[in-house]
């Protein structure tokens, strides 16, 4: 039996039975459910890539779907997509967790919600794995239906109004962006004559011309949307302010990865020439997120939407890396995109706490000193935060520092690489101000909160349960990823040349 | 008088009448429908008014099952044909009916929407123990006559052999070889609906008006119609399609009457399908007619047109091809986006599931664009896939828009449906899912016949067609997604909408239609490969 397929198919089994059974369903039992489910799936993809021979695709399958259409059930992993869908399955165990003592609200709401949950994992797992363009698709929207319903349903309790206007602007976003994207997919589809991922990507070059670039840009744009690639990234600060914890982890560590994935695995890997030519353009998008981002960063009253804001700016440093198209650039993508999974993780869950025990985000009302009033939560708030502005040894570094190194190659004048010599020197400056930046908002952020004259409030309570459980998971992920980077590069490492094949 | 003068009276050689040579096995699912209409009308005049609402039941049900029965065996029976195009079965009944491969699928096609309507039509417990049909259509709504006449509960059970003629009408025009067989379907399928429309127990008035539109408007296409086949008549010399398309290969000159006849057979045609502009009739009846006859009227009369249109210019104007491409062109550009446009301003379900009805006009007339032959998704095919798929949500739509109901009967304005997810969570799932799948959202049966007509246009060379159709996908989601709000997050208007408790008859509807909409997302093989076998039409 294949590994990766009971892996796909566990979870929407269980997503099944939670809402089949949620009648006999206590709220913790179902949480619990989910953070058993999310675990073995966790190990199956371990077990699984662990016994694969490492040549080509892990647990490849390739069943025919729909055979007069030539759409293909083709899954498999590699080593760009295994450190993702690892990540994912551990995220919505720690998400699944947190439910245990948090429950929704409504009566007896957790089976539906941990159901919902289940669903976005079967939908990330299979994007993730998907070999076939309509697959990949398929997946890709499966995914958003369950996540609009988890904002508008259980989203911020005091605007009910907003988080409806957020949850459907987030919909209607990504929705018209994958339209776009499928306009992508039939135009390669058209072209090619396949839409197997493998095939595709053989062709290398031989998809070029006006067609591949019309292509190109409709793929780009609808995985911009997702990313989100400045401007485009309108939709996320208030879907994230507006969702609720769960919401929000889940949006920060799966769903903009869905992007950034669709960005190497497609965009690049199958359309390699176009790529190339857009390249330029993606990362000045890129620098330009990551200043905007920390600019509006350095504004924000509101500590989820200046988290989102961040995310922004993160996904900026991913889109630079791969706009570089050189070998480091790439890495960069992966290692940033889960670096920026388990510590945006970490950041909303903390935004959470103090959203359940305040009934706000708002910086100004959680006032100051937090040291004193909450040392648990305030200690591992500054190591989220300073993880995040990308302090070396901790997991948001490495990401960061090989992006501004692919840039920097680019510029040196490496062959092969995505940006011309004097645009990257540019975007390298650009980028190197968006550090800058980065640690200044944050740094404003926790001396405004953690630091100076504490002033009490009745909600002051510090970090209990599973807060606590989760929190050490998420502090240990981060220490191991930015310590021992290796143990994801070499993951990555032999599977870029297969990303970047057609486009050298 | 001797036997010699006879024959010169009679004239020289007289050739025998030949009896015409019907192979009756063969059109025997379109007899037994008929068949079942006469028995309707005859129970109508013999049986007790006790037991006239269940026999009619019956007689139509067991005619629908029959007739479907009699498809399959038909379907298994029919022969490969492999001339210039690869195809199955061919004319019969002396060369007025075509039964090929598409013709015996939309067959079977219109059967299962014609039990599904039945069932809809049968049920009684939703009101008080009547149909949805008034009591006696002669008498003025609101008078005492009315007040007496449902007193006395007095049915119209005349609805089922009604629906049977239409539906033998659908399956005539669906397989009709010639032009004047056509015709006489498209009248026989219309009338009994035109009667039909007017008969809602409830909002009897705009029932009335709805009927009396379409009506008029529906003669009045039926006029085009004939005067297109007129036309065509007078350059080809035929009405038979084979002869038209002979015609339209070889002949030189007389262009002006073949593109004449072809524009106004075209109307006649886009009409009944409602496309932009021919659609200003739609939304009226739809909103009108009793519910359960817009159900079946949405999907059967859509499925049946588009057949037909797609075989006569296939079949007969296929030679002429790039006379009628553009026309067909404009119109589904228009249809698409006017469709899903106009639909955002809707704030009555039944309208809103008129226009919608509009967009997937235009999204069935891109699937025409497309390739007529070849190895991959053809025209016919994926256009049947889609009226597959679209007629079973668009069933399943309107029989939960029955189901929603305040004291004056159905509440079809929007606003009070708000809240329905938490009055009755599975049948607001159950309206999500058709409404996902109208969208062409992955995994229901509306994504993949949206591919499949997307992926036929493109391979066509209609990639414009293609673009638009995304983005009319794209726009019309806006409005499916507003509805799908209001049933769940927003706030209920007083007490919200009431959920009447349907007999068995209704519940199945939605049961079948929901699970023909997953499966057909999920598992599309099957269907597909069906209506792929079912190869090109045979002349």
């Amino acid at each position: 039996m294949n590994g990766l397929v009971v892996a796909l198919a566990l979870p929407a089994v269980a997503a099944l039975l939670l809402v089949v059974l949620r009648d006999m369903l206590t709220d913790r039992l179902a949480a619990w459910a989910g953070v058993g489910v999310s675990v073995v799936v966790a190990m199956l993809l371990l077990v699984t890539w662990v016994g694969g021979d490492g040549d080509g695709y892990v647990a490849e399958v390739d069943l025919v779907w729909v055979r007069s259409l030539d759409l293909h059930l083709h899954l498999g992993m590699d080593g760009i997509s295994f450190p993702l869908l690892l990540m994912t399955a551990l995220v919505t165990a720690l998400v699944c967790w947190a439910l245990v003592d948090d429950p929704p609200r409504g009566d007896n709401a957790t089976p539906g919600l941990v159901g919902l949950l289940m669903v976005v994992l079967t939908a990330s797992i299979g994007v993730f794995a998907a070999l076939d363009l309509v697959l990949f698709f398929v997946f890709f929207e499966l995914a958003l239906i369950p996540m609009w319903f988890v904002i508008a349903r259980w989203g911020d309790p005091h605007d009910p109004v907003g988080r409806r206007t957020a949850a459907t602007r987030f919909l209607l976003y990504t929705v018209v962006g994958s339209a776009l994207m499928l306009v992508g997919f039939v135009t390669v589809w058209a072209l090619a004559g396949t839409v197997q991922i493998p095939e595709l990507a053989a062709l290398g070059a031989q998809l070029d011309g006006g067609w591949a670039l019309f292509a190109a840009c409709m793929i780009a744009l609808g995985l911009a949307v997702k990313t989100p690639v400045w401007p485009l990234h309108l939709w996320l600060p208030d879907a994230h302010a507006k969702a609720p914890t769960v919401g929000s982890v889940l949006l920060a560590a799966v769903f903009l990865k869905l992007g950034t994935y669709g960005l190497l695995r497609v965009f690049v890997a199958v359309l390699p020439g176009p790529a190339r030519d857009l390249a330029p353009w993606l990362g000045l998008l890129g620098v330009v997120g990551i200043v905007v981002a920390s600019l509006a960063c350095l504004r924000q009253a509101d500590l989820k939407r200046l988290i989102a804001y961040s995310s922004v700016g993160h996904m900026g440093f991913v889109v630079l890396g791969i706009a570089t198209l050189t070998e480091i650039g790439i890495a960069a993508a992966v290692f940033a995109s889960v670096a920026h999974g388990v510590v945006t993780a970490l950041l909303f869950f903390n935004a959470g706490s103090l959203k359940r025990r305040f009934g706000t985000a708002e910086i100004s009302v959680l006032g100051r000193g937090m040291y004193a009033r909450m040392p648990a939560l305030a200690v591992v708030l500054a190591f989220a935060s300073v993880a995040s502005l990308g302090l070396p040894g901790l997991a948001g570094f490495w990401g960061e520092m090989m992006a501004l190194r692919g840039t920097y190659e680019a510029a040196a004048g490496a062959d092969g690489a995505g940006l011309g010599e004097a645009l990257a020197a540019v975007l390298l400056v650009g980028a190197l101000l968006g550090v800058l930046l980065t640690s200044a908002y944050f740094l404003r952020v926790l001396r405004r909160t953690l630091q100076g004259v504490p002033t009490p409030h009745d909600a002051d309570t510090d970090l209990a349960g599973s807060e606590r459980g989760i929190a050490i998971v998420l502090v240990v992920a981060v220490l191991v990823l930015g310590l021992v980077p290796g143990l994801v590069m070499g993951v990555v490492e032999p599977s870029i040349p297969a990303i970047l094949g057609g486009a050298r | 008088m001797s036997a010699v003068s006879v024959q010169a009276i009679v004239g020289a050689a007289p050739s025998p009448i030949e009896a015409p040579d019907v192979d009756y096995a063969t059109i025997s699912p379109l007899l037994i429908i008929l068949g079942a209409a006469v028995l309707g009308v005859l129970v109508e005049a013999f049986v007790p008014r006790a037991y006239r609402f269940v026999t009619q039941i019956a007689v139509a049900v067991v005619g629908v099952v029959a007739a479907f029965v009699a498809t399959v065996v038909v379907g298994a029976g029919l022969d490969t044909v492999d001339g210039e195009v690869t195809g199955r079965g061919g004319p019969t009944a002396m060369g007025s009916l075509s039964v090929d491969g598409p013709a015996v699928v939309t067959w079977a096609m219109l059967l299962f929407f014609g039990l599904l309507g039945v069932l809809l039509f049968a049920e009684r417990r939703l009101d008080g123990g009547l149909s949805a049909f008034t009591s006696q259509a002669s008498t003025p709504p609101g008078s005492a006559d009315e007040r007496h006449a449902t007193r006395l509960r007095i049915e119209h059970s005349e609805v089922f052999p009604l629906a049977m003629f239409a539906l033998g009408g659908m399956m005539f025009f669906a397989s009709a070889n010639d032009l004047l067989g056509m015709f006489v379907a498209l009248e026989v399928l219309s009338l009994p609906l035109y009667l039909m429309c007017g008969l809602a127990r409830r909002r009897r008035l705009l029932s009335q008006e709805a009927a009396m539109k379409y009506f008029l408007l529906g003669a009045f296409s039926s006029a085009f119609f004939l005067y297109g086949i007129a036309m065509v008549y007078g350059y080809a010399g035929s009405f038979g399609l084979a002869e038209i398309s002979t015609a339209v290969s070889s002949q030189i000159g007389g262009q002006n009457l073949l593109l004449a006849g072809m524009a106004l057979i075209l109307v006649g045609l886009l009409f009944k399908v409602a496309a932009v502009p021919f659609h200003a009739w739609t939304p009226d009846v739809y909103q009108g007619a009793p519910t359960p006859v817009t159900a079946f009227m949405a999907a059967g009369t859509k499925a049946a047109a588009f057949v037909a249109m797609l075989r006569i210019f296939f079949v007969a104007f296929g030679g002429a091809r790039w006379d009628w491409a553009p026309a067909v062109w404009a119109i589904a550009i228009i249809t698409m986006l006017f469709g899903a446009i106009a639909s955002i301003a809707q704030t009555d379900v039944k309208r809103m599931l008129a226009y919608s009805s509009i967009a997937h006009a235009g999204f069935l007339l891109v699937g025409m664009a497309g390739l007529t032959s070849g190895d991959g998704v053809t025209s016919v095919s994926a256009v049947l896939f889609y009226l597959v798929a679209y007629g079973a949500a668009a069933i399943g739509a309107f029989a939960v828009v029955t189901l929603v109901r305040d004291a004056g009967g159905e509440t079809t304005h929007l606003g009070r449906w708000a809240g329905l997810g938490k009055e009755s969570p599975v049948l607001a799932v159950a309206f999500t899912i058709f409404l996902l799948s109208f969208a062409g959202i992955p995994l229901t049966g509306g994504f993949i016949s949206k591919w499949s007509v997307f992926a036929a246009a493109w391979d066509g060379g209609a990639w414009p067609l293609v673009v638009v159709g995304v983005v009319a996908s794209a726009l019309a989601l806006f409005f499916y997604i507003r509805v799908v709000v209001l049933l769940f997050f927003a706030p209920p208007q007083g007490d919200g909408p009431t959920v009447a408790v349907p007999s068995p008859l209704t519940w199945s509807v939605v049961a079948i239609t929901v699970a023909v909409t997953i499966v057909l997302g999920v598992l599309p093989g099957p269907l597909l490969d069906l209506v792929q076998q079912a190869g090109a039409f045979v002349r």
